[in-house]
């Protein structure tokens, strides 16, 4: 505020006289500023009444505050949780935050109120200063850099310039290196490509694990399957994140198989993996009557009459199709890995 | 007797809190109520039992004549409009017309719940009749339908096999077309069991080899649950999770905000 | 220009010298004393302490994301004490019946502990939660102001960056927090992130391999998302924020246009007291907001979604609104956009939303260097425009913000669908073509509203308001009067800088470079439909012709 009263002119337009205004239009048929409007007096100002009563009002707020605090206090004590009753954790965590937010809102509200109605409120005036220092100053810095480059030798020595440049940037590499070790020398590769099934295992129901009959899964129906032994795996997330598979039964007719692929259901049957080639929701949402798969994230829609192929939104491939037969018992299992890398695409998928 | 005696227990829990004995007398007054109307009702009725079949049969062949035969046929085969329902069981027919789903109203990418049209005995007569044309899956045993089950099994469950469609919460969700999967938070446990049993529509069968009843059962206390607890937090929203949330932040958090900040800056009188 | 000072600027508070010595102020005085005898802090509060802020809603908006920040701060530090950021798998056996004896991370069941068994955890986790949405929220407020009134012309361009930086940090911040729980809803969120990072071409396998330590979903995610949450975001995040407030103190606020105000001035209320207490108290009242919401409001039931697990999913997986419109980008890219480039596969349907999504980014982050290389205008800007009266600038806003909410609206197409009783194919197709016409058509539309807008305050600065009275003149004929502003208030409708394109003139060298003729196009998109603010001549003459209607 020292500068309040300087009157006419500040360093900011002087500045800002001399450089380009671009598009800026400057004219002298401007109209001029009135300056400020005359000061308009509050009732608080004009009325010590109103003054006193502003005055409790703000107190008043304090001291709800202190109220919402204590009952804030007196609601953790007096409704504790009741271990297994969802509803004490309910009054428990409303209670405690009325009061809380009544602390909060007594001291929000007076203070602002008190701001308002009874400190000074006049409009002050502070002027700015051009952002850039002032000639003299920034000739000042320009001299430090000048006589640290002359001290330094900086800029003369060139050897040392361009070795130090060259070991700043070789320094921080290490650190780039030392972050290899985020994950295990495996190649991702390769543990894309292939899941837990393989010839002979065992479709199990999700997540119970239970073995599936192929004259279990009548018409219409949609098993969520795992493969046999997921349940007692050290991954067990990892493996079934590529190896959950949706199995329905369509009338065999209503399926179009194409070559080759005749012998991967199991009299109508079928096996495809859940995990969608987008990015890897589980596509989950089987209707039974249009034979409809739609992933619940991004609305991709595949026709399981046709193998899976994507009718709707941003999925590019099918869901790959697990061959499936029965064993000796009757249960369905798997004749083999899946043909293809389950879920989202990734560069080296085919390669 | 049976049906009268849960929804008595159910009020009773309603009540609050009690002692840990009265659950346990509780239960021996519902299982002797429940075990002793059964025994008395299989007694002296099993020679009017048959007889009433057989004219629940004929009454609801004639609702069916004139309610249901237009579009599925005078002997329930089936036309281009609607399914055969031979072999559909009663426990189809109970969800459909018990849910007023049928008679169906207007042809729309799905049939939606509505007003139940009949009585109980008239639902009860016309499921009979069906369930005579072929065998079907029966209207599920009340024993099924208690919420008692175990909720952790009954959740985990749910999870898998139906939050899919109907959210986590069972708020429901959209499917392709303009169908969707309905909300199931006012849906009785029978009916509930009855659409797992069935697949109505779009949803899937989930047969008692894929989901054992006991299972049913355990999914039906998962949803009595959540039905009974109000969300811990406060309102629901719903449970349309992060969207509902956002819009919430949005309108009412940073809409009464910005209010505030109004206020704050207006000059005082 | 003459500032007439003494009209609005009352005489400075009177000083503490004049109150008689208490025992309240004689501790007051040593404390000072003994505090400025070790740390000079008396320069710091002369320096600061009367500064001033200029009084306008829209310049509260920072505040709001500064104080909820705070409060995240706070209800954090009470969360860390709880949360075990570990994916070691435990079987849950806590207070919440529906999940009893199921196995989950240690992430989860700790999460559930503190909403089921610590008193009020789970009132400041919903603390936590909300102020994260407001935060965010606020944020984007803020941005907008700031880009809308161009206030991110020089001297702020820096500013902008710095908070264009903080605003990429809150995204940052709030989606590692919420993956934290290792739920079903956030752990599908981690799916997609795994599904799209893999997308990217060449490196992305590893990337992904490198990010989940392992195959996904690993055991290392919840851990190392723990760090970066609570230790390396929050750092850079403080850092960011002083230098912003410290780049806020050096430019001084900005203000609107006003009777006496000027570029060289800043008019308001001074830091103390009455910004001190506004400022004290809105934080308070923030939090108080937060607060309630949390205690009426469930967010996030972690417990209906139950532990992460790759095979089940709900319907309606969305992620938290802030992230809404790179999920919405996903969701609106049409089948088959995936090809084979030799043996490699190229994920398009991946890449173009993160390509769109960097690009918008990188527009916002980079307008206010465009605009000023569009105007060539090197002088220093501290009244805020009125929307209206930068109309290019305006509707490219709109456009941007149109383009941003048709992703965000894309993001929840099923519940849109559901809600509104329409097909989910339906309101992805519309939205498709939305993100396409609609930026055009909202720029069109905000630009003739901004032109019109300036055109009616052009008539009422020249002509006056319709009053609404009516009088009957000597002939019979009806006219409504209207009446003249005020000097103040017209100067509110006339002070703004006006603009005009360029000439296109040869350099130096007698050439015309190709720069210089983009530049000339630019600035021609961008102040061809000026409309001029009414000049003194007009004015004049306006009151000429009036006083002679009068005579």
């Amino acid at each position: 505020m020292a500068d309040q009263g300087t009157g006419s002119g500040t360093d900011v337009e002087k500045y800002d006289a001399a450089v380009p205004t671009g598009t800026g239009i400057v004219t002298s048929d401007r109209i001029e500023n009135p300056g400020f409007e005359p000061v308009r007096l509050r009732v608080s100002e004009l009325d010590p009444k109103k003054d006193k009563a502003n005055e409790r009002r703000v107190a008043l707020m304090f001291g709800l505050s202190m109220i919402g605090s204590a009952g804030a206090i007196a609601a953790y004590i007096i409704f504790p949780i009741v271990p297994g009753d969802p509803g004490s954790v309910r009054t428990n965590t409303f209670l405690l935050g009325l009061g809380l937010a009544l602390g909060l809102f007594g001291i929000g509200f007076g203070a602002v109120h008190w701001a308002k109605s009874l400190m000074d409120g006049h409009d002050l005036v502070e002027f700015r200063h051009g952002t850039r220092g002032s000639d003299a100053t920034r000739a000042k810095a320009a001299e430090v850099f000048h006589l640290g480059n002359k001290e330094s030798g900086i800029g003369r020595r060139h050897l040392i310039r361009n070795t130090l440049i060259g070991a700043l940037v070789f320094f921080p590499l290490p650190g780039i290196v030392v972050f290899r070790d985020l994950a295990p020398a495996a190649d991702p590769n390769q543990l894309l490509k292939f899941t837990m099934w393989k010839k002979g295992t065992r479709l199990t129901k999700d997540p119970s694990g239970v073995p599936i009959k192929a004259s279990d899964v009548t018409l219409g129906s949609v098993f969520h399957v795992i493969p046999d032994g997921l349940n007692d795996l050290p991954d067990k997330l990892e493996q079934k994140a590529k190896a959950a598979v949706l199995l329905m039964r369509l009338k065999p007719e209503d399926l179009h198989v194409s070559k080759g692929r005749e012998s991967w259901n199991y009299q109508g049957i079928i096996a495809y993996s859940k995990i969608c080639t987008h990015v890897g929701c589980p596509v989950a949402l089987y209707e039974q009557q249009t034979h409809h798969l739609l992933c619940p994230c991004h609305q991709s829609t595949f026709d399981i009459t046709h193998e899976a192929e994507v009718i709707f939104g941003p999925a590019n491939r099918p869901l790959p199709q697990l061959p499936i037969t029965i064993d000796s018992e009757g249960y369905l299992v798997a004749q083999s890995d899946f043909h293809e890398p389950v879920g989202p695409s990734f560069w080296e998928r085919k390669h | 007797m049976a049906k009268t005696a849960s929804p008595s227990a159910r009020k009773a829990r309603a009540t609050g809190r009690r002692s840990p004995l009265a659950s346990v007398s509780l239960l021996v007054i519902g299982l002797l109520a429940t075990g002793g109307a059964y025994a008395m009702f299989t007694t002296s009725a099993t020679a009017e039992t048959s007889s009433q079949v057989t004219s629940m049969v004929s009454q609801g062949q004639k609702l069916f004549a004139a309610n249901c035969a237009s579009c599925h046929g005078m002997n329930a085969q089936g036309s281009s409009a609607a399914p055969t329902l031979i072999g559909v069981g009663a426990a189809s027919v109970d969800f459909q017309v018990g849910t007023g789903r049928m008679p169906a109203a207007a042809t729309g990418p799905q049939i939606a719940k509505k007003a139940v049209q009949f009585t109980d005995s008239q639902i009860a007569a016309l499921a009979a009749y069906v369930a005579s044309l072929g065998p079907g899956p029966a209207i599920p045993e009340p024993q099924y339908l208690t919420g008692k089950g175990n909720v952790a099994t009954g959740a985990e469950l749910f999870r898998v096999n139906c939050a899919m469609c109907h959210n986590v919460a069972g708020a429901g969700g959209a499917l392709t077309q303009g169908k969707y999967a309905p909300n199931l938070h006012s849906v009785s446990a029978k009916h509930i069991y009855e659409a797992m049993l069935t697949g109505p529509q779009s949803m899937p069968v989930f047969n008692d080899l894929n989901i054992t009843p006991q299972d049913k059962a355990n999914i039906i206390s998962y949803l009595t649950y959540l039905n009974k607890n109000p969300s811990p937090g406060g309102l629901s929203l719903g449970d349309l999770g992060p969207v509902s949330e956002g819009l919430f932040v949005w309108i009412f958090a940073l809409g009464s905000v910005v209010a505030i900040t109004v206020w704050l800056t207006a000059k005082s009188n | 220009m003459t500032v007439d000072t003494t009209a609005a600027a009352a005489a400075p508070a009177t000083g503490e010298s004049d109150l008689p010595p208490t025992t309240g102020t004689r501790v007051t005085n040593w404390a000072a004393n003994y505090i400025d005898e070790r740390t000079s802090i008396s320069g710091l509060v002369k320096e600061l302490g009367r500064k001033i802020f200029p009084d306008h809603w829209s310049f509260m908006l920072g505040e709001v994301a500064l104080y909820s920040f705070v409060v995240i701060l706070l209800s954090g530090t009470f969360l860390t004490f709880f949360f075990q950021p570990s994916m070691a798998v435990v079987t849950y056996n806590g207070s919440y019946a529906p999940l009893k004896g199921i196995q989950m991370s240690t992430a989860l069941s700790s999460t559930l502990n503190i909403s089921f068994d610590v008193r009020g955890g789970l009132l400041l986790r919903q603390v936590h939660h909300w102020a994260a949405l407001l935060f965010i929220a606020a944020i984007g407020l803020h941005m907008l102001r700031i880009y809308f009134t161009g206030a991110f012309r020089k001297p702020r361009e820096i500013n902008w960056i710095i908070g264009f930086v903080l605003f990429i940090l809150a995204l940052a911040e709030g989606f590692t927090g919420y993956s934290l729980p290792d739920d079903l809803l956030s752990g599908n969120g981690l799916r997609i992130i795994n599904g799209m990072v893999e997308g990217i071409p060449v490196v992305g396998t590893w990337i992904d391999y490198l990010l989940f330590g392992g195959e996904f979903p690993g055991t290392a995610i919840i851990g190392r998302f723990y760090s970066l949450h609570i230790l390396l975001l929050p750092a850079i995040l403080v850092a960011a924020l002083g230098a912003h407030m410290v780049l806020l103190i050096v430019n001084k606020h900005t203000q609107f246009a006003g009777p006496g105000r000027t570029e060289g001035n800043v008019v308001g209320s001074p830091i103390m007291p009455v910004f001190a207490a506004k400022a004290g108290g809105f934080f308070f009242i923030i939090f108080g907001v937060i607060m309630l919401t949390a205690s009426f409001v469930t967010i996030n039931p972690v417990w209906l979604y139950g532990p992460y697990d790759p095979s089940p999913i709900s319907a309606g997986t969305q992620p938290d609104w802030y992230i809404g419109f790179a999920d919405g980008a996903l969701r609106l890219v049409p089948p088959h956009w995936e090809f084979m480039l030799g043996p490699y596969t190229v994920s398009m349907n991946i890449i173009i939303p993160i390509l769109v999504l960097l690009v918008l980014l990188a527009l916002v982050a980079a307008y206010p260097f465009f605009e000023a290389w569009v105007t060539g205008d090197k002088r220093e800007h501290h009244i805020a425009d009125r929307p209206r009266n930068a109309p290019t600038r305006t509707a490219i806003g709109a456009a941007g913000v149109t383009f941003y909410g048709v992703l965000w609206a894309a993001a929840s197409s099923d519940l849109i669908a559901t809600h509104f009783m329409l097909t989910v194919e339906s309101v992805i197709h519309v939205l498709q073509a939305l993100l396409i016409v609609g930026p055009f058509i909202s720029y069109h539309v905000a630009k003739r509203i901004c032109i019109a807008l300036q055109k009616k305050d052009r008539e009422v600065a020249l002509h006056g308001f319709e009053s609404g009275r009516i009088v009957r003149l000597p002939g019979g004929e009806y006219v409504e009067v209207h009446e003249q502003l005020s000097d103040y208030e017209r100067w509110k409708l006339v002070s703004f800088d006006d603009n005009a394109p360029i000439m296109l003139r040869p350099n130096k060298d007698g050439k015309i470079t190709a720069g210089a003729r983009l530049r000339a196009r630019a600035s021609n998109w961008f102040f061809e439909d000026r409309i001029a603010p009414v000049s003194l001549t007009e004015i004049e003459q306006q009151h000429h012709e009036h006083a002679a209607v009068e005579s």
